[in-house]
């Protein structure tokens, strides 16, 4: 269809400008190399292009061992956070062109997770989290059509309630690259997402589970968290949120 | 050949209930200490730099004026108390969050502790017992109220 168009148009034929961009990427083979080490490649980008397409690029034309994680690739699944230019940042949703070019870009695994192969992390403790603040709805009433809320007591919790889980805020978080028993942000906010929910009666379980020297005490509100969120969620803001529920004993 | 990476983050025990939550009232003071700490600092130091003379006027004389009134005693203690605390409940978070070896935690927080205990007696203790008009002192550098030595 767009061929059709193209011949169609009398004038010179669009051309997208074209540059050569520079990406600094943080190599780490465990059955090669002792530790991991920052390799160069120099990719042909649009800058309409994104990070996974550069990182796409290079895999497929350059050097097919370069290892990533990614799914849907448009910002839904949260398979593809790393560190860009020193900020978590998903791939797919990062575009060349809001990057400095005239530098090199440094991309690497998420921090604060075992690395486990160049840009892949071991996302168990992560989730080992999140499974700990029992992310389901804790209900003793079975309704007979369906649990009603209205519009008010759904907006209470809508903003947790657009978490991929891509780990981009934990990993953002200075407590949790060294603390290994602290929740993290993400498993905070998926607690908050069910503790403001008013068809959920658990909240005070996961209250309980939060109180705890590892819970919600741990945060140092550095905003790294919600810096780093790619749906935008005001991550320390849920977190203060849970901080004053535990402080009142209900949500 | 293949090498491991280590895991960075320390391995996660059994969490323990406890019915006191130090970390949740050690939470509560640093904000609360935090707001009247304030209003304590920027007295202290309007006080004692801006008002009056400004900062030419601190001499012996005028903090022995000053700590010889039971207002400033009590406004000292508080600010004391109050700022030593917050600083070492600020430090332990920092060893928690930072020293990894358990032996080095305990030595981190005792110190802590201990020099935390003897400078609160020590202040404490000078607010109190402080003696504005030492005998024997030349009066040009006394408070006004004492009797002449």
């Amino acid at each position: 269809m767009s061929t059709a168009v193209l011949d169609n148009s009398p004038s010179v034929p669009e051309v997208i400008p074209t540059f050569t961009a520079t990406l600094i990427i943080r190599r780490f083979d465990p059955e090669v190399d002792d530790e991991p080490r920052w390799q160069d490649f120099d990719v042909e980008m649009r800058g309409t292009d994104r990070i996974l397409d550069a990182l796409h690029k290079i895999k497929w034309e350059q050097d097919g061992s370069l290892t990533f994680r990614r799914s849907c690739a448009h910002g839904v699944c949260g398979s593809d956070a790393m560190r860009i230019n020193g900020r978590n940042r998903l791939a797919c949703k990062t575009l060349i062109k809001d990057l400095d070019i005239s530098k090199p870009i440094y991309v690497e695994a998420i921090k604060g997770l075992p690395l486990e192969k160049d840009l892949i992390v071991n996302m168990d403790p992560f989730f080992e989290s999140f499974k700990a603040v029992q992310p389901f709805l804790i209900a003793s009433s079975k309704p007979d059509k369906e649990r009603l809320q209205s519009p008010v007591e759904r907006a209470r919790f809508d903003d947790t309630t657009k978490c991929i889980l891509c780990a981009a805020c934990t990993s953002s978080c200075p407590v949790f690259w060294t603390d290994g028993q602290y929740f993290g942000p993400a498993a905070i906010v998926n607690a908050h997402r069910f503790i403001f929910d008013s068809r959920d009666e658990g909240s005070e379980v996961r209250l309980d589970i939060l109180n705890d020297q590892e819970g919600v005490w741990r945060c140092r509100t550095t905003f790294n968290c919600t810096e780093a969120c790619p749906r935008g969620i005001q991550v320390t803001q849920a977190i203060a949120e849970v901080k004053a529920a535990v402080l009142r004993g209900k949500p | 050949m293949s090498a491991t990476i280590e895991t960075p983050r320390a391995p996660q025990p059994v969490r323990r209930q406890r019915r006191f939550n130090f970390e949740k009232w050690g939470w509560i003071y640093m904000r609360a200490s935090g707001v009247v700490l304030v209003v304590l600092i920027f007295g202290h130091l309007f006080v004692n730099l801006f008002a009056g003379e400004g900062v030419k006027a601190i001499d012996f004389a005028f903090v022995g004026g000053k700590l010889s009134q039971p207002f400033w005693q009590i406004w000292d203690t508080l600010l004391l108390w109050l700022a030593l605390i917050h600083g070492a409940n600020g430090m332990r978070t920092i060893v928690n969050d930072y020293a990894s070896n358990r032996l080095l935690r305990v030595i981190f927080k005792g110190a802590l502790i201990a020099s935390a205990v003897v400078l609160l007696v020590l202040g404490t203790l000078v607010i109190y017992t402080f003696d504005p008009c030492p005998a024997g002192s030349p009066a040009n550098l006394l408070p006004s109220f004492c009797p002449a030595g």
